[in-house]
């Protein structure tokens, strides 16, 4: 190993699957970077991978990241940039492949080590693990795995930063991962880089915490800040933020120049709230880290310090995200004019329920709102507002059942409300709805003794 | 401060306005599961008691009345000047089974913002 760098940036290039296409190329050339992170899965995003893998063994994996690495790669490999990505969903080596492909279409053959992370998958070892003992409880609820088990469509343990580093070590520019932390894509890039030990406690939290406010991207950049957001400057052109990271586990939270967006204390502390569960032990595979230790100063314009992170030795467990098949829903709209709009909308709501319920119709659950009144704030935002004033609402019923019959059924239920209904409707442009298949996430824990991460390299 | 109502009372040496939240804070929320989560922070540090005094779990869970069917937590960061809430049973089953626009309870932290909370001055 070469002697720990000075200061380390890592710089998080999409928050996720579906994030700006502009961010990761404007990440790598807008300034000095050695990392670029970029997050793909959300909870339920394994299970819709499972499936296209099941149709087609050379998929499952998040297609958009092989595009931005056709746009990147000659940045990348020319400045030396990594790139840590779980976007290999439930299929990392056919991602790498692809990557792969991709770098010799650009000449880049024989320049590229791309990392391959694997050993998160377990739906090919449930029923084993289901055998020796592993119920797989649900976290929220108690209840065993075996109630769902035929219907359990993805199941993968959350890996954390030792294989990412391992990755590095081994000489990968590009780490692609399946189900690895969010955090663990930040993390492993300053373990390699600073030589942190795995029970480094509190460099380890320190990392977590930085893969924590740079893994939702301009979240934390001015991106959905509350505070002062009427003259957070030039939006149209964000930057995203980058961690400037220093071997002591403090680091910065800056931006490239000449990018819009703001950072300070409180767009950093909003991102540090956000999904917070009890702020002291804040989980990963890694470690644990304290947010009540965090300390925060500006140190500059768009320049935050972080420091005084404490953390604890992790936990005997792994997080496991389960995806299985719940039932299916469907939501129809419908849009009421004044005068009288939310009255005329309560009305058809109404109409509506009796006929369902003159059909029969059995759902777990019918769920109404009247955006444009109340659909956000609930009764909380009719306090102060004169009702009769209001210029639309629009009436948007939704519907959920363990059958898709019943659903089907109210879909077609929507549009007759147009002529048989409350007057001053509109707003129906858009057909039928369509019932929609529900796959629900189920967290659970394992033995971290049970899951292997594993790691392998593949030349471009 | 012209937001702030006067509460009309004058009697004694303090005078007690109710000021809503959102004149004395900023705030973001999320999701997990069924749970939303409330980061309440202070615009001034110095407000940050008022809001430990007055915006406790049991105060949080009657401006929610109706819209939640769990239990509400209140955590502390006092490092951050900021208050942690969980909101159970907040999402109608959260994530994709949830029926609601605001199935992953974004903006759940703005409806607190609008609780009105006692300022002596």
């Amino acid at each position: 190993m070469t002697s720990p760098a000075a200061t380390v940036r890592v710089a998080g290039g999409q928050g996720f699957w579906g994030d700006w296409l502009e961010a990761p190329y404007r990440q790598v050339t807008g300034g000095p970077v050695d990392y670029l992170m970029m997050d793909y899965l959300a909870e339920v995003t394994m299970s819709i991978l499972q499936k296209q893998k099941s149709r087609d063994p050379a998929r499952g994996y998040a297609t958009d990241f092989v595009t931005q690495m056709e746009r990147i790669l000659p940045t990348t490999v020319k400045r030396g940039i990594k790139v840590t990505a779980n976007a290999g969903g439930v299929n990392p080596r056919a991602c790498a492949m692809a990557v792969a492909d991709v770098a010799r279409r650009l000449g880049l053959g024989g320049k590229l080590t791309i990392g391959v992370v694997t050993g998160d998958d377990l739906l090919g070892r449930l029923d084993g693990l289901l055998a020796r003992g592993h119920a797989l409880k649900n976290l929220d609820t108690g209840r065993p795995l075996r109630d769902v088990r035929d219907r359990v469509l993805s199941a993968n343990a959350y890996l954390g930063a030792a294989p990412v580093v391992e990755a590095l070590q081994r000489g990968a520019q590009v780490v692609i991962t399946g189900r690895v932390t969010d955090t663990g894509l930040t993390l492993g890039p300053l373990m390699h880089a600073f030589g942190w030990a795995p029970d480094a406690w509190d460099r380890i939290a320190a990392g977590t915490v930085a893969g924590h406010i740079i893994e939702c991207g301009a979240q934390c950049s001015g991106g959905n800040c509350l505070k002062d957001w009427k003259r957070i400057p030039d939006m149209a052109n964000i930057g995203y933020p980058i961690v400037e990271a220093r071997p002591d586990g403090t680091f910065d939270l800056i931006k490239h120049p000449a990018t819009g967006g703001r950072i300070d204390v409180a767009s950093v502390t909003e991102q540090l709230v956000y999904e917070m569960g009890d702020p002291g032990e804040y989980i990963t595979p890694d470690g644990v880290a304290d947010f009540t230790t965090i300390q925060l100063t500006q140190a500059g314009q768009d320049r935050v310090r972080v420091s005084g992170i404490k953390g604890k030795p992790a936990t005997d467990k792994l997080k496991v995200s389960i995806a299985f098949f719940y039932g299916y829903k469907a939501i129809g709209t419908l849009v009421y004019a004044w005068p009288d709009a939310l009255e005329k909308a309560r009305a058809a709501d109404r109409i509506l329920r009796q006929r369902l319920k003159d059909l029969g119709l059995l759902f777990e659950a019918i769920h109404t709102e009247f955006l444009g009144a109340n659909a956000t704030h609930g009764p909380l935002a009719l306090q102060d507002v004169d009702v009769a004033a209001l210029p639309e609402v629009q009436l948007r019923i939704g519907v959920r059942a363990r059958d898709e019959k019943p659903v089907d059924r109210f879909t077609r239920e929507i549009a007759p409300l147009i002529l048989n209904g409350p007057p001053s409707v509109t707003g129906f442009a858009g057909g039928r709805p369509k019932p929609e298949e529900i796959v629900a996430y189920w967290p659970a824990l394992i033995d971290k003794r049970m899951v292997q991460p594993a790691v392998e390299l593949i030349q471009a | 401060m012209k937001q702030r109502r006067s509460l009309g009372r004058t009697a004694g040496r303090s005078r007690a306005r109710k000021v809503r939240l959102v004149d004395l804070a900023h705030a973001r929320s999320g999701d997990k599961g069924d749970t939303a989560n409330i980061g309440l922070i202070a615009l001034k540090p110095r407000d940050y008691p008022l809001l430990v005094k007055q915006v406790t779990a049991a105060r949080v869970a009657r401006h929610f009345k109706g819209m939640i069917t769990g239990k509400v937590e209140r955590f502390e960061l006092p490092n951050l000047y900021a208050l942690n809430f969980l909101l159970h049973g907040a999402l109608d089953g959260g994530g994709t089974i949830s029926l609601k626009t605001d199935a992953q309870g974004k903006v759940f932290s703005t409806a607190l913002l609008r609780l009105e909370i006692e300022v002596h001055t």
